[in-house]
């Protein structure tokens, strides 16, 4: 079980399970006993197959769905933690009817908080994302890639601690998929949110993150954390790496061990 | 808003969308659509027209070679000299400013009778519970059946008829508005309650631009049945109105009149659901095609 010393442990889960109710009147069990210390500024990526509980996860951290048993505390000395979490779905899901920019400034409108700075600060996320010239077109006037990158800086914009992200990037081909995950790297290496990405791509998952958390379904369990030593900033490049290529396969060999031992 | 103008170096052939005031149908489609929507939309509304004169030129030819009794049916340009004169005297404006008040009335109390119901059935669980099993209930009732009955209970005044007409166009406005209410993705409530949104700012920021398609969908079909309920409820009881004049003029033989108050009929329908049709453009600007109406009558 990994340990983060506690003084700089953001979030922290222990023992949580889920059970789901069944139409026949039994249970299924979508995590069990699952621990983990999330530090502060880690980027951490949650693989495996579908089915292992690992978007479960991420929704019983927000807040939209509640665990069973086992507890969620964040760290380290706020209680109110609603507005440390910002959420990226699988989908862009952008509001048809607001452009581009009222849809970064979904947050801020929500909280009475659209002054000076926040439209400021939302032209600034435009210039970051490479959507400059799109501000005031509307959702379906752009391509999916560009929908998920605006629906990315909507929680940015909200200003989370911790940014929790859904397969994101599951609904894009390959190539905008490799592009978007470096541009992620760059917004987050300004100022190293503490980042929770879940996606079924193991070689995305090593790409992007400091510790890949590695889950086996069926009970939805956390396998193991395989720490990722890559110098950053990583490139795509990294890829090709024997290094890479040789963490990619040791949580590909975690993956099928456990699938074996079924 | 307006901090960089230089944004559309890009596209200057698409023009910007003033925050959807100017955003119809067709803004944020791709610039080869103007074209493609002229070559193929400008023909079949000629073709329409060509067809529309063709049978009216038929039906002339057919009255006047046929010797066909003026009683039975009259020659359109009888119904065209009827339709200028009544339009001179002001017989069937008169009588239409009754049926269009009716109309309107009616039609503004079903809107805001529906839409308010929507909301408590769609929020209120309990709400819901007791009330729907009543509406699908009441809903299998013709409406234009009650018609009598409310000229019993509220004489044979205006306020029976706009009673008909707000009975008449309640019901698929309600069940469209239901069905909008409801239409929003459980994902997207839970994006904006993941930046921790209020339930009325879910229905505010969500659920009501959702419903809009949908509740112009049913507007589109209330507001031409409005028009039905008015005719109906002047037909079984009244002194004044469009539907009192088609009865009357029925009685007196006089059919080319008969005939000149529907084409005025027809006109006040086809107005009304235009002003909807637009309306509904203008405000639902991001949907490029309209949302079906749920079936009802």
């Amino acid at each position: 079980m990994p340990t983060g010393t506690d003084t700089d442990c953001v979030i922290r889960l222990d023992s949580v399970s889920m059970l789901y109710p069944t139409k026949s009147g039994g249970a299924v069990r979508a995590l069990d006993d699952v621990s983990l210390s999330v530090r502060a500024g880690e980027f951490i990526s949650i693989v495996g197959p579908s089915g292992c509980g690992k978007s479960t996860l991420l929704r019983i951290i927000m807040g939209l769905s509640r665990q069973t048993s086992g507890r969620v505390t964040f760290g380290p000395s706020d209680d109110t933690h609603r507005n440390r979490l910002g959420m990226v779905f699988q989908q862009p899901l952008l509001l048809p009817w607001r452009t581009v920019r009222k849809n970064l400034l979904t947050s801020p409108d929500l909280h009475g908080a659209r002054d000076a700075a926040t439209r400021a600060k939302a032209d600034e996320l435009l210039v970051m994302l490479g959507l400059e010239e799109f501000g005031d077109r509307y959702p379906n006037e752009l391509s999916g890639g560009m929908q998920q990158r605006v629906g990315i800086g909507r929680a940015l914009m909200h200003d989370p601690r911790i940014l929790l992200m859904d397969e994101p990037f599951g609904a894009l081909d390959a190539m905008t998929r490799d592009q978007m995950g470096l541009d992620l790297l760059r917004i987050w290496d300004q100022d190293r949110k503490t980042v929770l990405f879940v996606t079924h791509s193991i070689p995305e998952a090593v790409l992007l993150a400091d510790r890949v958390v590695v889950m086996t379904p069926r009970p939805g369990r956390l396998a193991d954390v395989v720490d990722v030593g890559l110098p950053r900033p990583r490139r795509l490049e990294n890829i090709n790496t024997p290094e890479f290529g040789e963490i990619v396969l040791q949580i590909r060999k975690l993956l099928n061990s456990e699938h074996s031992a079924h | 808003m307006s901090t960089n103008t230089e944004r559309h170096a890009a596209g200057p052939e698409t023009p910007a969308v003033p925050d959807g005031e100017t955003a119809s149908t067709g803004a944020p489609a791709s610039s080869d659509t103007p074209a493609r929507s002229r070559r193929r939309r400008v023909p079949e509304i000629t073709y329409s027209v060509l067809v529309f004169i063709g049978l009216l030129a038929v039906w002339q030819a057919v009255v006047d070679l046929f010797d066909v009794s003026s009683v039975l049916v009259p020659t359109p340009t009888a119904v065209v000299e009827s339709l200028i004169q009544g339009l001179r005297d002001g017989t069937l404006i008169t009588h239409a400013m009754v049926t269009l008040r009716e109309i309107l009335i009616g039609f503004g109390i079903a809107v805001g009778a529906a839409l308010t119901s929507a909301v408590l059935i769609t929020q209120f669980r309990t709400v819901e519970r007791v009330l729907f099993p009543l509406l699908i209930l009441t809903q299998t009732i013709p409406k234009v059946a009650m018609a009598p009955l409310l000229i019993v209970w509220f004489g044979i005044g205006i306020s029976s008829k706009v009673l008909t007409v707000a009975l008449i166009a309640f019901f698929p406005l309600l069940i469209n508005a239901i069905l909008g209410f409801r239409s929003a993705a459980v994902e997207q409530v839970e994006m904006l309650r993941s930046f921790g949104a209020s339930r009325v700012q879910v229905m505010r920021y969500l659920q009501i631009p959702s419903a809009l398609p949908h509740i112009f969908a049913g507007l589109e079909v209330a507001v031409i049945l409005s028009v039905t309920g008015a005719v109906v409820a002047e037909f079984v009881g009244s002194s004044e109105g469009l539907g009192y004049l088609i009865q009357a003029t029925n009685f007196t033989l006089d059919v080319a009149r008969t005939f000149a108050v529907i084409v005025v009929l027809s006109a006040v329908g086809i107005a009304l659901h235009a002003v909807v049709v637009r309306l509904g453009r203008w405000l639902v600007f991001w949907t490029a095609t309209p949302v079906d109406a749920a079936g009802e009558v």
